[in-house]
């Protein structure tokens, strides 16, 4: 078998991924390595054809493909190697990576290690969709890869399940494309895409979206013929009698995304149940020392700015590490309280400034965000409006952190 | 009139702008947080416009599409018009990122711009 030494290895070549090879090579560790089981760089932006991403980065909203290639550009420009076409089959605890790639079964001792391995599609499975398995169901995401990477017509009468944003996407893009988006069906009460996708990829068409709705059951034995919907109470069990019979071709399921750790669960990394990725510190250092993680393995994102911003972190904090320069030290726990699903990182030094990532329970509107020192108020943030579909973020200075023992973040009403 | 409302697509921050139109021509806006959500309440109330983006198919390359954006906004109107126009390219690889497939689409003066570099199939 054979055996490699490298300093960095970066588990991933999506946007994570490339923003961090980016980052530790710039933070001065030369011997860095991307390792990716696509075809090409990029992850999932290559089928992302659609507009907005880098508002916030490049103050322009450019296509997936186009974000992408800038980071894919840079990290030519810096020469950073990377491997196509190759599995990192295991990491272990001690940063020992087993490699398939065209070189052959590879052993890779790594200084660091940086997770970005991204996240997948929840399937009809997850959801127990009652019925046949005829073709036509896909998830949005795979419906996505097959229109725009692959020139594929998936279907013509569609009705989607979930307000995800990738479903949104696909409903504006599928009636562009001459199909007919029928209806969209969401099982909470609110949409949990992002309110700008509702209103350019459903209003703009007239596309109905049935809230506290599901799908009951899917008919047809070779093609789906019909999807039944019907309205769920508030426990989600479906209310007799609201049933509605939709003939339609095609079913997209947009019902949420998993963050990928079989990886990190193999090499004992402690896992959020919540977020479903790794545990965390300040420096995205995950349970395993010199293991560190960011992107959508981490926790989904709304905003690939913020995946690229939160890789940088990571490959920044991989150099450090490397260098023999992480900081250390006593960790402050912290923790999501009333109306927080969560909040990262898990855990700090206080040591540092710190970025905190977190998501909300329910939307609401006139909100604060507090930030408690067990019960002493460190910071308020007032909010106008909070939505779970959309991310928020907020640092912290040391000097804010300073004494502090016992963090907590809630939302309250701002009276 | 009674105020339109809206909601702002332009970045993430996705405002809810209210625009009214007053019988004198005149259009308040309110609810913005910046000067591009008034100038695109304006627009939804006077002439709506949408970028719009697909894939065309590409001969000899090493991907068999490539995607492209439009250089401009064009008329909310056309949307469907023009993507119907854009399935109909059909270029030769190679394509990079900026390259012209279609000009003036539909007469609305925004072009067909390719938005992935797209090599010769090897």
């Amino acid at each position: 078998m054979i055996k490699k030494e490298i300093d960095v290895v970066i588990v991933g070549g999506g946007p994570a991924g490339l923003a961090a090879a980016i980052s530790a090579r710039k933070e001065g560790v030369s011997n860095v390595l991307i390792v990716e089981r696509g075809e090409s760089l990029g992850g999932i932006l290559n089928q992302c054809i659609h507009e907005g991403f880098g508002v916030e980065r490049f103050d322009e909203a450019l296509s997936g493909p186009e974000y992408m290639q800038r980071f894919i550009d840079e990290a030519d420009k810096l020469k950073i190697p990377y491997l196509l076409n190759s599995m990192v089959l295991e990491v272990s605890h001690d940063k020992k990576l087993l490699v398939c790639s065209a070189e052959g079964l590879t052993v890779t001792h790594a200084k660091a290690v940086i997770l970005c391995m991204g996240c997948r599609e929840r399937t009809r499975g997850q959801v127990c969709i009652p019925g046949l398995r005829p073709a036509g169901i896909f998830t949005a995401g795979t419906a996505q890869n097959l229109i725009n990477l692959r020139g594929y017509k998936i279907g013509e009468k569609v009705v989607i399940l979930g307000s995800g944003d990738i479903g949104l996407i696909m409903a504006r893009r599928m009636t562009l494309e001459g199909a007919q988006v029928l209806a969209v069906a969401e099982v909470m009460p609110y949409s949990s895409g992002l309110p700008r996708n509702m209103a350019q990829c459903l209003t703009d068409f007239e596309i109905p979206l049935y809230l506290s709705h599901t799908v009951t059951e899917i008919h047809g034995k070779k093609r789906v013929e019909a999807v039944t919907i019907a309205e769920v109470d508030s426990r989600w069990k479906p209310v007799a009698g609201t049933e509605k019979r939709i003939k339609c071709d095609t079913l997209l399921l947009s019902i949420g995304l998993i963050p990928e750790n079989e990886l990190s669960r193999k090499a004992g990394i402690a896992i959020d149940e919540t977020t479903g990725g790794p545990v965390i510190d300040e420096d995205l250092q995950t349970s395993a020392d010199g293991i560190f993680s960011c992107g959508n393995v981490l926790h989904v994102h709304d905003l690939v700015d913020w995946v690229s911003l939160e890789g940088e972190k990571a490959g920044k904090s991989a150099a450090d590490y490397v260098k023999g320069q992480k900081e250390k030290g006593r960790m402050i726990k912290v923790r999501p309280k009333e109306g927080i699903r969560y909040v990262l990182p898990h855990q700090i030094t206080g040591k540092q400034d710190v970025r905190f990532s977190l998501r909300v329970m329910a939307p609401e509107r006139n909100m604060r965000l507090v930030i408690m020192d067990a019960d002493k108020t460190v910071k308020t943030i007032s909010k106008k409006r909070v939505n779970p579909a959309e991310m928020i973020s907020f640092t912290l200075k040391k000097e804010e952190l300073a004494g502090c023992r016992d963090i907590s973040v809630k939302l309250e009403n701002a009276g | 009139m009674p105020a339109n409302k809206y909601v702002c697509i332009i970045c993430p921050n996705s405002c809810e702008i209210e625009a009214e139109l007053s019988d004198n021509g005149k259009i308040r806006v309110k609810g913005n947080l910046c000067k591009k959500g008034e100038d695109y309440a304006r627009k939804e109330i006077c002439s709506p416009e949408r970028g719009l983006t697909a894939t065309i198919l590409v001969d000899g390359g090493n991907l068999p599409l490539a995607s492209v954006k439009l250089s401009k906004p064009i008329p909310k109107k056309l949307m469907k018009q023009a993507a119907a126009e854009i399935t109909k390219i059909r270029v030769q690889a190679p394509l990079k990122i900026g390259d012209v497939v279609m000009k003036n689409i539909l007469g609305t003066g925004a072009d067909v711009v390719v938005t992935k570099n797209v090599g010769r199939n090897p």
